[in-house]
């Protein structure tokens, strides 16, 4: 399959002949070639009327205008907006993490008084999880999903939109919170009796469990639409095991989040009850139990990891496939470890938990279920290292965070292991050890595909390409810094550095590990800020892509960057795992034909075997959704100052459905 | 056994010129099972990582120079289950059983205790009381845990506010204290020495600075540290230390603070009836010497910012006088 590459040649007009051409060779410079040459038609045989062209493109557009922000329901807009209000948080809460890095660059410093401080925290890992890491990779998925099955939008584009006004609103208040100096003191975990009233009297803590309702149902929405989107609207042809990677991850966050939400709802629920009503579920005089609240919290915490896990993973996957440009090596044994990793993730959570005095047998088991864990990762990593085995490697950006992620996921999985361990892990819990830890695991395992992701679907996006050298220099950056900041503190862990702490007496002797922590923290603040800089800068000067820049195999890039309104112009039917790279040998390419271009059809097909069953027609754009996600908000904020607001957003939540799921005529009857 | 013990020794030996705060320096069997199992996974994690990144460097060899050759579809699986299989089994068989062992050796509690310490945790100090074989108390004291060598001591763990977390990594891992239950650890130290502690669970505002100390000493200066311990104040004679005593009293300190023996008799701060035998104050975070000691009665929020104790603005002869009351209790 290498070869391939040997005769690209670079600017090459027919894209069928055109082998593995490197896109930085080719790239035009803004203001080049005009747009018809850089784009070449897709289905040379079929001839595309250009008045239908231009009257599915009407019936996709997505409207425009400050009122038209509120309106769109399109996949692509929506995913897109998931992914940049995400990387919001991530910069924000990356700036409290470098704030708090800063605070504990040497030994009783005061830059940032206690009280602050465990806001930051607080603040800075509840937005990284629920308000960075679940948005973004879902809209990850929510953008790239539905043309990499070869389908026009997701099975319920309203519940899309929705999804995210309530993300929005939700989140923004609880940043909102932080300003007036109000949010949540108590850990991302918030453990109680510490975040019961009586020790959080302020407003914090339920703001926090506010924003974690709006942050469950937006991620329950999502869930909902990529599990019927994935089984139902597939392109005919597609079966199951011709899905690619990244769609079976998506389906397996998708699934994880249907059966890990309800218990952070419950727990949630509980506690707000317990803050607002006087119940005493987490109480102890009032026989109550503080643990019940760690268990649903982590029954629902520890699935999250691997819900923000298994999509990167997929993410690993696709970057892997197309710059070695090889099939995936071992690609069943990939996809029984993503559903595996699902499942066995639920049989985890006990093991945060091992220093609560539960008894030791019981605690056994959960000791053997996350050391097991090891073993689905095991089996990617190896099945990643075979695909690359004697390839020639294209080095470009989303790669380079490929390989970073082998070095810090390898090493967060080693110390993931160890720390499964219940005599290791009840020293080591909740010290640096720890920190340091999931750091590599996230960071690692998430943030750096993730970034490998924003380069390598940035074409499609925005229609430009980031920045290669910026990219690689940011890539250094990343790694050298995350190294730097995180490693030496395995061994402040070792020395017995508690998490969680503002500050640390000089005779502690963890002053000057921590200052290099310190130093790696801000080289690794750079390192991402020179991406967002980058993806930000290439907006406006980045070159423009060319179709399928890096040459993949997936459908996603079957169609022009940025894909127009409909995404395919023709619904593709797919014969194997890489119909790109197929269609680069074969002459013709079958497609599906007869669906109308004067309202949104897309094709429903069988869940096993991707055989046409149906055409749904799928609404348009509506303002309902937002004006919905404000009803629900209008309850889930008021409740926290006045009940009656309860009975408010009833009545106006109720209103608003009406209006959303008012029968439309003329788009149901012709 | 013989060849156990020597392998143990030799950890202690190792760790006795080592700091004062770490599970790599343990003071006890349990702890030194613990920094060996450390020392295993640190040579196995490292002979992995080295593995997979030799691996993929391997892999990626022909990228610059050789022309491409895929891997055999039959190597490729023998690398897949090797690495992802078998190597992973490896690691949970030998994790598995070295937890369960060396969990099942520190929960068993086959021999019984030879005293008790109830611990409890607070807003953010420690108090500390030793209890009898039937379990009434015989002294309180407060963020100082005198242990004697070689003797096992059952510490209960005990809370009445927030979630807070045990842990003196030389003598053993951490045990919660949640508030409706009694939580137990064993501590048996094997060698004497100064062994700081720490809170290891979020509970507050200064769950910085709530530390302890686990000062291990030879059983017979222990049983007579413990016997003095449990004695009781009585009014001293000396005029400049009796005004003191009035100070304490009349600033209201006692609606807090115990001083047995004397009318103080609160319960919300430590016991102060020996405050001047402990080697710091407010948990760990200041040296218990005179002029730390008015600083922090003029102004705890300064020392320790959030402390639930208010401050005391005195005269400077009245100040004078508690310091040397406070400072006489031995």
């Amino acid at each position: 399959m290498d070869e391939r590459r040997e005769d690209g040649r670079p600017g090459d007009v027919d894209w069928r002949e055109r082998r593995g051409a490197d896109p930085s060779e080719s790239r035009e410079a803004p203001g080049g070639p005009p747009t018809e040459e850089r784009q070449e038609p897709l289905h040379p045989a079929i001839e595309d009327d250009a008045e239908e062209t231009r009257r599915l493109a009407e019936t996709w557009a997505a409207p425009t205008g400050f009122v038209g922000w509120f309106t769109p329901v399109n996949q692509r807009i929506i995913g897109r907006r998931f992914i940049v209000t995400a990387f919001v948080y991530f910069v924000l809460a990356g700036l409290l993490g470098v704030a708090m890095r800063l605070q504990l660059a040497v030994p009783e410093n005061d830059l940032l008084a206690p009280d602050i401080y465990n806001q930051f925290f607080t603040v800075h890992g509840t937005a990284m999880m629920f308000l960075f890491a679940i948005p973004v990779l879902e809209g990850f998925a929510l953008f790239v999903v539905p043309m990499m099955i070869g389908t026009r939008d997701m099975a319920f584009p309203r519940l899309n939109a929705f999804g995210y006004y309530v993300y929005l609103i939700g989140s923004a208040i609880f940043f909102l919170m932080l300003v007036v100096g109000m949010a949540p003191k108590a850990g991302w975990f918030n453990y109680v009796p510490l975040a019961g009233k009586l020790y959080e009297p302020g407003i914090g803590v339920d703001i926090w469990t506010t924003m974690i309702t709006f942050i469950e149902v937006s991620a329950l929405t999502a869930a909902v639409e990529l599990i019927v989107t994935i089984l139902k609207l597939r392109a005919p042809g597609m079966t199951l095991n011709r899905m690619p990677v990244f769609v079976w991850a998506s389906l397996v966050m998708a699934f994880m989040i249907v059966f890990a939400m309800p218990a952070i709802i419950v727990a949630s629920s509980l506690l707000i009850l317990d803050r607002l009503v006087g119940t005493g579920f987490f109480v102890p005089e009032m026989g109550g139990d503080p643990l019940l609240w760690q268990h649903l919290f982590w029954f629902f915490g520890h699935p999250e990891v691997y819900i923000v896990l298994v999509p990167a993973l997929g993410i690993v996957s696709t970057i892997v496939t197309t710059f070695t440009q090889r099939s995936l090596f071992g690609y069943t044994a990939i996809v029984i470890s993503i559903v595996a990793t699902g499942f066995v993730s639920f049989g985890l959570w006990v093991h945060h938990m091992f220093a609560t005095g539960l008894p030791h047998l019981g605690m056994s088991f959960f000791m053997a279920a996350s050391a097991m864990i090891a073993i689905p990762n095991g089996v990617q990593v190896f099945c990643w290292i075979a695909t690359m085995w004697g390839s020639r490697i294209r080095l470009a950006t989303p790669m380079l965070y490929v390989l970073g992620f082998f070095w810090v996921f390898v090493m967060g999985g080693l110390t993931g292991v160890m720390v499964a361990s219940i005599p290791f892990d009840l020293q080591v819990h909740d010290t640096y050890f720890l920190v340091a830890h999931f750091h590599y695991v996230l960071i690692g395992g998430s943030v750096m595909p993730v970034i490998g992701a924003l380069y390598y679907w940035y074409p499609q996006l925005t229609g430009r390409m980031m920045n290669e050298v910026a990219g690689k220099i940011s890539f250094a950056l990343v790694f050298v810094g995350f190294n730097v900041a995180f490693f030496p503190m395995h061994q402040l862990g070792l020395d017995g550095m508690p998490r969680r702490v503002y500050t640390y007496l000089e005779e502690s002797g963890w002053g000057d590990l921590n200052l290099l922590a310190t130093i790696g923290a801000v080289v690794l603040a750079a390192g991402f800020a020179t991406t967002m800089v980058n993806a930000l800068a290439s907006l406006r000067w980045g070159a423009k892509a060319r179709r399928n820049p890096w040459d993949a195999e997936t459908l996603e890039w079957a169609t022009e960057s940025p894909p127009p309104p409909y995404n395919h112009r023709h619904i593709p039917i797919v014969k194997s795992r890489e119909p790109v790279w197929d269609w680069r040998e074969m002459k013709e390419r079958p497609v599906v034909t007869g669906l109308r271009s004067d309202r949104r059809e897309v094709v429903v097909t069988s869940i096993l075997d991707a055989e046409p069953q149906a055409v749904q027609v799928l609404p348009a754009p509506t303002i309902w959704p937002f004006l919905s996600a404000v009803a629900a908000s209008v309850g889930f904020i008021g409740i926290l100052f006045h009940p009656i607001f309860f009975v408010v957003s009833f009545f106006l939540a109720f209103f608003s459905f009406v209006g959303w799921f008012w029968p439309r005529r003329p788009w149901q009857e012709d | 056994m013989i060849h156990r013990t020597a392998a143990l020794s030799l950890v202690l030996l190792l760790a006795a010129c080592s700091s004062e705060q770490a599970m790599t320096a343990p003071a006890s069997e349990d702890a030194a099972r613990v920094a060996g199992l450390w020392w295993a996974f640190l040579g196995f994690a490292s002979f992995v990582f080295a593995l997979v990144i030799g691996l993929v460097i391997a892999a990626m060899r022909t990228t610059f120079t050789e022309p491409a050759m895929p891997i055999e579809t039959r190597r490729g699986w023998t690398l897949v289950i090797g690495g992802g299989v078998v190597l992973p089994l490896i690691a949970v068989v030998g994790l598995v059983g070295s937890g369960l062992w060396i969990g099942g050796v520190v929960a068993r509690n086959e021999e019984p205790a030879d005293l008790t310490v109830e611990v409890a945790g607070k807003r953010w100090w420690w108090e500390v009381i030793y209890r009898d074989a039937d379990g009434e108390e015989i002294a309180r004291t407060a963020n100082e845990i005198v242990l004697p060598v070689g003797r096992t001591a059952r510490v209960l763990l005990t809370s009445d506010n927030v979630i807070h977390s045990f842990w003196a990594p030389n003598l053993q891992g951490k045990t919660d204290m949640i508030p409706g239950r009694v939580n137990e650890s064993r501590l048996t130290p094997a060698r004497t020495g100064r062994f700081r502690g720490q809170c290891a669970e979020f509970c507050g505002v200064q769950h910085a600075y709530m530390a302890f100390v686990v000062e291990v000493i030879e059983a017979d200066a222990f049983d007579a540290w413990l016997a003095r311990q449990a004695r009781p104040r009585t009014v001293p004679a000396d005029p400049l230390l009796r005004r003191g005593l009035a100070v304490f009293l009349e600033a209201d300190c006692g609606t807090c603070h115990a001083i047995r023996g004397t009318p103080a008799e609160g319960e919300m701060g430590p016991d102060l009836t020996h405050l001047a035998a402990r080697e710091t104050l407010a948990a760990g975070t200041i040296p218990n010497t005179k002029g730390h000691l008015a600083g922090w009665i003029g102004d705890p929020q300064k020392v320790k910012p959030g402390v639930l104790m208010p401050a005391t603005a005195l005269e400077p002869d009245d100040q004078e006088a508690l310091l040397a009351y406070l400072t006489s209790l031995r």
